[in-house]
């Protein structure tokens, strides 16, 4: 089960440059390796993550297998007003991991 | 375990004594090659020594009088060992024939094989050893500075740092929180901060047991990693909190004033603060052109002569010995292979093939011990771990298994302080 960690400011000046950042907790399985019994543990790992600000899509990544394990991006965007910021993980399987935070812009 | 390893190191020792009687007699006509060595700590006062009894001219360079021990000095710190404990001094080394200069080393001209010394004075060498240890990166995280660093000690080359945090740890009140940062990989001790986390953590619960620890962490596993924690589990159970990088434990920037660790995801406030900051090879090893960009020196794992300037070798912490570990143990087995190999070069000889043993004790509680050890041999240009070689305490184990691995602990260090110092 993944566990997501995101770090948004609470509040920010309108215009100010803000730096985001969220880690997941994911093994990012490459589907090559072999387990203890020989066999090819099966491929698992997030394929997809998404940030959007109230609504509207800031960044987001296409991941592979070479990406390491815990997957963890930085990046900035513009505060332009209040409102939620949503992070969207998805897996090989579809399944989707979600987490929000609320800033305020002044 | 530990009987297994002296009866290997033992044989070992006795080969190279029958190498080191060659030496002398075929050297005797010849002028003396001057070997010097800089760095008193575990790995040069060794390698010192095993030159001097292969027949060799050894100047050992050490600015401190005093060498203060890092093994056992987070004992000094839960109040469980005095820090005179720990200092030793090269007495013994010099009346043993090894030309002590107590001045510290400022250059390196690996041109014409010269040294230079802080009062300008200067000496020539056909080989140098350098076992300068490690230095602290400051700046390397954001704010923490030399000033930083006496209100957050590191407390990781063991001295005043070691009883400065000793003291706010007496200081702190019944309730309070120890906070700990730990570095990525490589640094020197890989089980010193969970050691260190455990010996504050007897010392907090014999005390002031409502007292917290918290271990911020710049890594997902540790040395001995099973072992610790089961017996924090054992021992101290809530009492230690391990945030691990994938759970956001990389501390990227400390506040001095405030007593404050920062993560990516959160500001952590301490009353006693200990950051183990990220480190890098003892400064002479920079300025003599032999460290990498990585700050560590890379090394030819038969002779530990420098990858990158000849004529120098590089020993213990500040060296890039593959699978070993930066420990008191490692460096004095480096010393001793060093020095052979030194000899072996100054012959005309190809050096022997080395195996290197290093063991870690780590003590949990006073009567709680646990260890990790391996074998080590030259493998495509590194050293390697020997496979099926040494291992770690089993996890489950009586009281008693434990405790005498305590034993074991204290015996080592009185074993290789008498070897190198006495």
């Amino acid at each position: 089960m993944a566990r997501a960690l995101i770090n948004v400011p609470a509040k920010a000046k309108r215009g100010d440059i803000i730096e985001i950042k969220a880690l997941i907790s994911h093994p990012m399985e490459t589907g090559y390796r072999t387990g203890t019994d020989g066999a090819l543990v099966p491929r698992d790992i997030i394929n997809r993550f998404i940030c959007t600000y109230n609504g509207e899509e800031i960044f987001s990544a296409d991941l592979f297998p070479a990406i390491a394990a815990n997957p963890f991006f930085s990046f900035t965007t513009t505060a332009t007003e209040s409102g939620r910021i949503a992070f969207r993980w998805i897996d090989d399987r579809g399944q989707a991991y979600l987490e929000t935070a609320e800033i305020a812009v002044e | 375990m530990l009987q297994v390893l002296t009866r290997r190191m033992l044989l070992k020792t006795a080969a190279v004594g029958a190498a080191a009687a060659a030496f002398s007699r075929r050297t005797a006509a010849q002028a003396s090659p001057k070997v010097v060595v800089v760095g008193g700590g575990f790995g040069g006062a060794t390698c010192a020594r095993e030159l001097k009894q292969k027949g060799l001219a050894v100047t050992l360079v050490e600015a401190n009088a005093v060498y203060t021990a890092c093994p056992f000095s987070n004992a000094v710190l839960a109040g469980l060992r005095p820090i005179e404990a720990q200092q030793l001094k090269l007495d013994a080394v010099e009346k043993g024939g090894i030309d002590i200069i107590q001045k510290k080393a400022t250059g390196v001209d690996p041109q014409s094989r010269r040294i230079a010394l802080e009062d300008g004075s200067s000496l020539d060498y056909d080989r140098l050893v350098l076992s300068p240890g490690v230095d602290i990166r400051f700046n390397a995280l954001r704010g923490y500075d030399e000033a930083a660093a006496t209100v957050m000690p590191h407390a990781w080359k063991a001295g005043e740092q070691t009883t400065l945090l000793r003291r706010q740890l007496e200081a702190m009140d019944d309730g309070g929180t120890f906070v700990m940062a730990a570095p990525a990989n490589p640094f020197r001790c890989p089980p010193g901060p969970y050691e260190r986390a455990s010996l504050v953590a007897h010392y907090l619960k014999t005390h002031k047991p409502r007292s917290k620890l918290l271990i911020l962490d710049a890594k997902d596993s540790f040395s001995k990693q099973r072992l610790f924690q089961a017996a924090w589990q054992d021992l101290y159970p809530g009492m230690i909190e391990w945030v691990s990088l994938s759970s956001g434990g990389k501390v990227i920037e400390v506040d001095a004033k405030a007593k404050t660790l920062v993560t990516d995801f959160g500001r952590h406030k301490g009353d006693v603060v200990n950051v183990i900051p990220p480190q890098r090879a003892g400064e002479i090893a920079q300025v003599a052109g032999v460290a990498d960009r990585t700050g560590w020196c890379p090394i030819d794992p038969v002779t530990f002569e420098s990858r990158l300037q000849p004529n120098i070798h590089v020993i213990g912490d500040a060296s890039i010995a593959g699978g070993m570990p930066k420990s008191a143990f490692s460096a004095n087995a480096q010393g001793k292979v060093c020095a052979a190999a030194v000899a072996s070069l100054l012959r005309g000889e190809a050096p022997a093939e080395p195996k290197l043993i290093n063991t870690c004790y780590s003590l949990v509680a006073p009567d709680y011990g646990i260890s990790v050890a391996g074998v080590y041999t030259p493998r495509n240009g590194l050293l390697a771990d020997v496979e099926g070689a040494g291992g770690t305490s089993p996890v489950n184990a009586p009281p008693s298994f434990r405790a005498q691995e305590a034993i074991y602990a204290e015996a080592w260090f009185q074993t290789i302080t008498r070897e190198v110092y006495g």
